[in-house]
């Protein structure tokens, strides 16, 4: 299935881009992350430390167990600061 | 029953024009950007459009259902925004004051833990720092669950 995979503040730009289009397999986030993280240095920098992100399935916040099966878009990002 | 996410300034007392009519109270709460003691010149806020109106509209609708409001708004500014220029605001309103204050609290203890916006602060020399989140704002969220 293909995914719109997108990051925010940090992420994004320490993998130097706002979204992408990712092809995959992944039956979770935790799975998804892993194929991120080994398609090259900087996504690998970006996903290392997974306490410091966050995880949004489809707009709704959930975590690395989540199922992807059916999902459209997955977002990465630090913890958020609003307010 | 609105929330709205926008780059524009916001004007408290237009938002407010017959909001509550009504009801006994209601509570408004405005956030600014600080200025940190000279240490910050801006704020850039980013957002995930799309999720942060629907997560600010489904935050708004459990406080209005948890503390039997009457009415709820909530603005929230993205991009630029300069030291002492309006961020967000929140408006409650109720039948009476402690429902009015509680619901503006906790509208604004999930906004600044769960609803997706990023802080980065900019100094007078121009460099950005992005905010890390703060473990008070998640203590703070907490006191509601369970």
């Amino acid at each position: 299935m293909a995914l719109d995979v997108l990051y925010f503040a940090w992420l994004r730009e320490r993998i130097g881009q706002p979204r992408e289009r990712i092809e995959t397999e992944a039956a979770t986030v935790r799975d998804l992350v892993a194929q991120l993280a080994a398609m090259d240095e900087w996504h690998a920098a970006a996903l290392a430390d997974l306490s410091a992100v966050r995880v949004a399935v489809d707009q709704e916040l959930a975590d690395l167990d989540a199922p992807l099966e059916g999902a459209r878009e997955v977002a990465f990002f630090p913890p958020m600061t609003g307010g | 029953m609105a929330a709205r996410v926008q780059s524009a300034p916001f004007d408290l007392a237009a938002e407010l024009a017959g909001f509550g009519a009504g009801s006994g109270a209601v509570v408004t709460f405005t956030g600014l950007v600080r200025d940190e003691g000279g240490r910050l010149v801006a704020l850039e806020i980013e957002h995930y459009p799309g999720m942060t109106e629907k997560a600010l509209q489904a935050y708004g609708e459990q406080a209005a259902q948890r503390f039997a409001l009457d009415g709820w708004r909530i603005v929230h500014r993205h991009g630029r925004l300069a030291v002492g220029e309006p961020i967000m605001m929140v408006a409650t309103a109720a039948r009476h004051r402690a429902a009015a204050f509680q619901a503006a609290e906790y509208l604004m203890d999930w906004l600044k833990s769960r609803a997706p916006f990023w802080k980065r602060e900019i100094g007078p020399d121009g460099a950005g720092v992005w905010v890390d989140a703060r473990a008070e704002d998640e203590d703070a969220l907490s006191r509601w669950q369970g």
